[in-house]
């Protein structure tokens, strides 16, 4: 079973696509690891030897970076926006797009579902 | 593209003078500046700066976290009271 990171890997896939499930890592830093590892891209994830996954385990524990440390960086990194009283800060509070994107339409990634407006009158054809 | 390192952070000269004075005079006041695109620098930690929002001066004070952020980026030039009937809707979540 090949468990890296604390991500169980797709076994039908190949390892530079099968890495790209663990949060942190895609298509550039997938390639860069197996590069690093020794590991060639194109071997399916449930042909793997056990020391290969190995050396993909160590590649990614050098750098670091990945699942839930990532997570907690970027968390930290929103608050300290959050805690300096900056724009960007405020827009996260705000739950809005912090780079200057319109909201008038559109900023739902961001915003969250639509939520329905008291009062407001449906227009109707 | 980000700015080159070679040319360092920028920072209005009329503003980098004023901060120059009083880190040399050892004196703490507020200075009032309408340049939101200078970058804070080291040299203006712990000072008060009163940056122009477009109406009035909002203080802000330095701190080690704002380095390399802009001074217009404490000073917000919008205000939002909340939309209407934004209390009722607060009230339905609850």
């Amino acid at each position: 079973m090949a468990r890296i990171a604390g991500v169980d890997l797709p076994l039908n896939r190949r390892v530079e696509v099968g890495l790209t499930y663990i949060f942190g890592i895609g298509t550039a830093r997938s390639q860069a690891l197996l590069a690093k590892a020794g590991v060639s891209p194109d071997i399916r994830v449930k042909d793997l030897t056990e020391d290969e996954v190995a050396r993909i385990r160590k590649a990614i524990q050098d750098e670091g970076g990945v699942e839930g440390d990532l997570r907690k960086k970027i968390q930290m990194d929103v608050r300290r926006l959050m805690d300096i009283g900056s724009y960007r800060g405020m827009r996260h509070r705000a739950g809005l797009p912090t780079r200057g994107q319109r909201t008038h339409t559109n900023a739902r990634t961001h915003k969250g579902p639509r939520r329905a407006i008291a009062g407001k009158k449906k227009v109707t054809k | 593209m980000s700015r080159s390192l070679r040319k360092g952070p920028f920072v209005d000269d009329h503003l980098m003078k004023k901060v120059d004075d009083m880190n040399a005079s050892d004196k703490k006041q507020v200075i009032k500046t309408w340049s939101r695109r200078s970058m804070v620098v080291p040299a203006m930690l712990n000072h008060t700066i009163a940056v122009h929002n477009g109406k009035k001066f909002v203080p802000v004070y330095i701190t080690e976290n704002m380095i390399g952020h802009r001074l217009g980026e404490f000073a917000a030039t919008r205000t939002f009271r909340g939309h209407t009937g934004a209390r009722k809707a607060e009230v339905v979540k609850k």
